[in-house]
């Protein structure tokens, strides 16, 4: 059912449908809107057989799905920025045993300066955790994604937690027409969560043992393994979810007009829309420009950034986080998949905090680029002259 | 059927696993053990050599009181609440400091879970670091004696009181030299819905500084003493108390362990022996121990 609503309703009705055993969470800017439909669908009885808990903080939040999960339910939890970093420890843990866990990240700046105001910077810190994470452009890309996320994260060669990146306000509070999913398209999709093994009675198992050194290590590189693995059944479950609901979301990259552009913009997250916009009106102009949007950020898509980049030459890659002190983490990344081509990478750093990220400013980027104005190296966009004052 | 062990690591004369086993024991088996990172942790559970014949989990050192309830929460949601108890077993450091926040949580939320802390007053695990759950006067390596300091300053947290402040059903201070009452104590504890928080104390013997064999004798003292109360609330009221025939003095009980030897020569010394008289005195007309 099409309807006008808003993303964090989107958001809240595709967890419903997905049938979690146990939602627990704690509010934070701009993800409580999320959690707050939850928590009313809860109060009405609309939420199955479902407990939904207020926890005392999102690192209670995060340890209660993670039992939860370890008690075999379907676990859900949502939060952004510091409630994310205060959740980290959980999560690396979580990660660790292996326990299937969907969050939903409500992308926000980090503090200081506290700022609620979207950036990615959250999600992108916690990068190396073990963790799946997909970015979305829209709230339709959201509402299909969360479905999916629990399906990929409990298949049997996968079983880690999967995050779904959103970013706040730009979407979480937009409101956006989206084909509302219904129980029984859903029910087809996923299956009730069949866990491997769980907290029960009458067959005890022992979960997060520590390992000396002689065990240790085969626990981490088996993480390796399963994100591995999880890179192919999600390139199969998109295709699923492409047969079932008639939305092609792509796989783990969505190239446009890559194959023939001689500049090519790399975006992940709300600002994709801004920059197909953009390309499809310089390509209008006869510019060889192009998007590539990259939805799975781990595992990290190498081998398919480095196929639909091969042709082009220059790269821009929009960032809106930092590694402070290195690379830009997308770029490095990026540049990583592209090693030994001869391609140009410009890293872009913009829209940090909620900046906007006008149209013009893309275009221009392009355009300098694509004139040879500007050096392939990391650069400030939307950047106000400052002093930094040195006490 | 063994719950706990044998070939767990605890030391010759550890307190904690006299508590563990009697826990599980009583309630038949029925439990899912939830504990935290600590010296339990440690010599129970590493990778293929767990020791536990019930269903277990470690997460992390602060988080038991939170994966506790959502394990409690996933159980009623998946109407499999009548299989078994919930129990944490933690230890005073991730009771008393770094998980006070997750425990405070459970208990708010009012999770239907036997939290049990095994208190040996400092962390043990790591070697003998102060706790809040430390005593004053106690020797750590966190508050060592000095030419200007006389170990820990400053009091022990009243960590029950906490818990009956949240409004719990039931919250009791044990002793592992008390297995029997400690055992009740648990039984009873299962008997309420809610979350139940109990208190045993279990002596450390290297940490502590004593002779392993003298385990049941030294936290049989802190009783004796009235250093250590045992105590038990229902509903926030006093049920009740371990009354003592004829309280000793504090003496007794320090004098054995090594950690608080310092306090019969250090300058300091007499000041914090005083305090801790006092500290037994206090205890013994708030709960009325003395028989």
């Amino acid at each position: 059912m099409r309807k006008v609503v808003r993303g964090f309703y989107a958001i809240a009705e595709a967890v419903r449908l997905s049938k979690p055993n146990v939602i627990a969470a704690y509010p934070i800017t701009p993800q409580t809107e999320i959690v707050e439909n939850l928590a009313e669908m809860y109060a009405n009885g609309e939420l199955g057989d479902a407990e939904y808990v207020t926890a005392e903080s999102e690192f209670g939040a995060a340890s209660m799905v993670l039992g939860a999960s370890a008690a075999g339910a379907r676990a859900f939890t949502a939060t952004s920025s510091q409630g994310l970093l205060l959740m980290s420890e959980v999560l690396y843990n979580a990660a660790g045993m292996r326990l299937p866990i969907v969050l939903v990240i409500a992308n926000r700046s980090v503090s200081a300066p506290l700022s609620i105001w979207n950036d990615i910077q959250d999600s992108i810190s916690i990068r190396d955790a073990g963790i799946i994470q997909l970015y979305v452009e829209s709230n339709q890309e959201a509402h299909d994604m969360i479905p999916l996320a629990f399906k990929v994260a409990e298949n049997r060669d996968v079983l880690l937690p999967f995050m779904v990146c959103v970013d706040g306000f730009k979407l979480t509070h937009a409101y956006e027409p989206v084909d509302l999913l219904d129980q029984e398209t859903v029910d087809k999709f996923l299956p009730p969560y069949n866990p491997v093994v769980k907290l029960d009675v009458n067959n005890p198992v022992a979960m997060g043992c520590y390992a000396p050194p002689p065990y240790y290590m085969e626990f981490r590189v088996a993480m390796e393994y399963a994100m591995e693995r999880a890179s192919k059944v999600m390139l199969q479950e998109f295709k699923k979810w492409y047969k079932l609901t008639g939305r092609d979301w792509g796989g783990h990259v969505v190239a446009e007009n890559c194959e023939d552009a001689e500049v090519v913009v790399v975006a992940m997250g709300s600002v994709v829309p801004l920059v197909r916009e953009v390309i499809s009106r310089m390509r209008q102009d006869g510019k060889r420009v192009g998007m590539l949007k990259i939805r799975t950020y781990r595992p990290f898509p190498s081998r398919e950034i480095r196929k639909a980049l091969k042709n082009a030459g220059k790269i821009i890659v929009i960032e809106r986080a930092l590694s402070i002190g290195a690379e830009p983490p997308v770029t490095a990344d990026v540049k990583s998949a592209l090693f030994g081509l001869n391609s140009e990478v410009y890293p872009v750093v913009t829209g940090l905090g909620g900046r906007d990220i006008p149209r013009e400013l893309v275009e221009r980027i392009i355009e300098d680029v694509m004139k040879g104005k500007i050096k392939p190296e990391k650069r400030y966009e939307g950047l106000n002259e400052f002093e930094e004052v040195i006490p | 059927m063994n719950y706990f062990g044998p070939g767990h690591g605890a030391c010759p004369g550890c307190g904690f696993p006299i508590a563990i086993r009697g826990a599980i024991e009583v309630l038949d088996g029925k439990v899912i053990a939830v504990n935290s990172t600590g010296c339990l942790e440690i010599v129970s559970s590493m990778y293929g050599r767990n020791t536990w014949g019930v269903p277990y989990i470690h997460s992390l050192f602060e988080n038991a009181g939170a994966v506790a309830a959502g394990i409690e929460t996933a159980l009623r949601a998946m109407k499999r609440n009548n299989e078994a108890h919930v129990v944490v077993f933690a230890g005073d450091g991730a009771t008393f400091d770094i998980g006070i926040g997750t425990l405070s949580g459970m208990m708010d939320r009012d999770h239907n879970v036997i939290y049990i802390c095994y208190d040996n007053e400092a962390y043990q695990n790591t070697g003998n670091q102060q706790s809040m759950a430390t005593p004053p006067g106690a020797n750590t390596t966190t508050t060592p004696v000095g030419k200007l300091k006389p170990g820990k300053t400053g009091r022990k947290k009243d960590m029950v009181e906490i818990a009956v402040a949240h409004g719990v059903p039931y919250a009791a201070s044990a002793s592992i030299a008390y297995p029997k009452d400690f055992q009740r104590k648990v039984k009873r504890a299962a008997e309420f819905e809610g979350s139940k928080y109990i208190q045993v104390h279990a002596p450390c013997v290297t940490g502590w500084g004593i002779d392993g064999k003298l385990t049941v004798e030294v936290s049989k003292l802190a009783v004796e003493t009235g250093l250590y109360p045992l105590v038990e609330y229902e509903y926030g009221k006093l049920v009740k108390v371990k009354k003592l025939k004829q309280r000793k003095p504090v003496e007794e009980y320090l004098k054995i362990q090594r950690r608080f030897r310092h306090l019969f020569k250090h300058e300091m010394g007499k000041e914090i022996l005083e305090q801790l008289q006092k500290i037994a005195d206090e205890n013994a007309e708030k709960y009325g121990l003395d028989a």
